[in-house]
């Protein structure tokens, strides 16, 4: 068993949530706003150590870079959101910090997650997989057009579509519980092992 | 009967499955672990990279959740790294994550304590707006970060003399339970060229699969699997090269368990579909 006070405090606070297996009660509710008060207070401390004072008061008040004036007070506008009367103004750094990443990330979004994939599905060769993929992509495209009935070649291409879809959602809950339980093993794997030390 | 097992209690299931999970941790059976092609190719993609040539990016993008998944992966790619003497750079987009790939780090520094930080490995702190700080890396990385984890100065680092941008970083392994590697493959791979790799929660598995058929992705780490996969390859590693170090397959250790639980599962819904239909015909009937 072990004797490190932290892997006893782990392993009291696992047990905590595990409770809620049973049933909802106050060890359960315990643990979980730990948690969030925990996970809060690290977010803070790290902003604090790690932004705020390397990348704005440092060069603020030492190195004399003035300009980053401008982006330390609209970042501090978010905190208007404390205070209805001026809520509002929290919008304007939302707005630039929106407008700023989807500028950034559209293009590349487009060209890494829509024309590099519609470009691997053209059959370039005649692998079994390349014919497979190709007529999985257009019969789950014609599944999901509702501009014309599904009914006839529609409907027995769209019949197809659905038979992909229901196969690929069989696969997405295989790898789910996979990863469900990877959750619980890593559990059970510390309580055994770092706690109680049955296992090696 | 039927009816009575469409209304057990659930907590029945919890307790089966608690037994599943726990007898195989007690009297391990020790299931083969085969490895699939897009763990080989992390492995080899590793394995061409020399001694004095481009390093290895580890990027620990999630927070504490997904651990018992993405620790092992970390911890076999940052071992594989070192015994092949390859640079590399530790990073986390995640608060949380820059202290799990630090405690990954002083875990397999037990086994190689001659590996020194600047020298052999650089670990970067955490900064926010992940996509901005890959695109600086891109242009150049002493610019992205000025200090490493520690306070040193990105520009005295032996390590870092020759790595300026992504031409200098042979892969970067994002280590996920959500979408991170997708901003890294559109932001270092798409802008850049970067090879990158993904180890990745089961969960999130499926989603990786089209962009490693394009190339995109070099290789990927599914799940605890994936994990095991990678323990397996560089547990061969140690033993060709004769090292005696204590490694600990917490990944293998625990595929034992899950396979014993997926057959649990899947019997569990074989009954749970038997009980459906023949109720059904019941009602039907009556």
């Amino acid at each position: 068993m072990s004797h490190d006070i932290w892997v006893w405090v782990a392993a009291l606070l696992t047990l905590c949530i595990l409770s809620f297996l049973y049933k909802d009660n106050p060890f359960y509710k315990f643990a979980e706003y730990l948690l969030i008060g925990v996970a809060l207070g690290f977010g803070i401390a790290i902003v604090w150590y790690n932004i705020i004072i390397p990348k704005i008061w440092i060069p603020l008040r030492y190195q004399h870079q003035y300009h980053l004036f401008i982006p330390a007070c609209l970042g501090s506008l978010y905190i208007c959101r404390l205070f209805p009367k001026y809520a509002w103004l929290s919008r304007w750094p939302i707005a630039f910090s929106l407008g700023a990443s989807i500028g950034m990330s559209l293009p590349l979004t487009l060209q890494a997650g829509i024309f590099k994939q519609v470009q691997s599905t053209m059959l370039s060769g005649f692998s079994i997989s390349a014919i497979i993929a190709f007529i999985g992509v257009v019969a789950t495209l014609i599944y999901f057009y509702f501009s014309a009935e599904h009914k006839g070649f529609v409907g027995g291409v769209a019949k197809t579509g659905i038979w992909y879809v229901m196969i690929s959602f069989g696969a997405i809950f295989g790898y789910t519980v996979m990863a469900r339980m990877s959750l619980i093993i890593g559990r059970f794997e510390f309580l055994l092992h770092n706690w109680l030390g049955v296992i090696k | 009967m039927w009816n009575k097992l469409l209304n057990l209690d659930r907590r029945w299931i919890f307790i089966v499955t608690a037994i599943c999970v726990i007898l195989p941790f007690l009297f391990p059976i020790g299931f083969p672990t085969n490895v699939t092609p897009p763990t080989q190719r992390i492995y080899d993609k590793i394995e061409s990279v020399t001694e004095d040539g481009p390093a290895v990016i580890v990027s620990f993008d999630s927070d504490a959740a997904p651990l018992p998944e993405l620790y092992p992966m970390a911890v076999s790619l940052i071992r594989h790294c070192f015994i092949n003497n390859t640079k590399v750079i530790l990073w986390g987009m995640n608060m949380q994550g820059v202290g799990i790939i630090q405690m990954a780090l002083e875990d397999v520094k037990k086994d190689f304590p001659e590996k020194k930080s600047g020298i052999n490995y650089v670990l970067i702190p955490y900064l926010p707006y992940p996509a901005i700080i890959i695109m600086k890396m891109g242009e150049d990385m002493h610019k992205a970060f000025n200090t490493d984890y520690y306070g040193v100065s990105i520009d005295s680092l032996p390590m870092m003399k020759d790595i300026r941008n992504f031409d200098q970083i042979a892969l970067a392994v994002s280590l996920t339970g959500g979408s991170a590697w997708g901003t890294w493959v559109s932001f270092a791979n798409q802008k850049y060229g970067c090879k990158v790799a993904t180890g990745i929660t089961a969960v999130g598995a499926p989603d990786c699969y089209p962009y490693l058929q394009t190339g995109q992705l070099v290789g990927m780490l599914g799940g605890m699997k994936g994990a095991a996969e990678y323990e397996t390859l560089v547990e061969a590693k140690i033993a060709e090269k004769g090292l005696n170090f204590k490694t600990r397959k917490a990944a293998c250790i625990g595929m034992d368990t899950q396979s014993v639980v997926h057959i649990v599962m899947i019997i569990f819904i074989i009954l749970g579909n038997i009980a459906y239909f023949v109720t059904r015909r019941q009602r039907n009937v009556a």
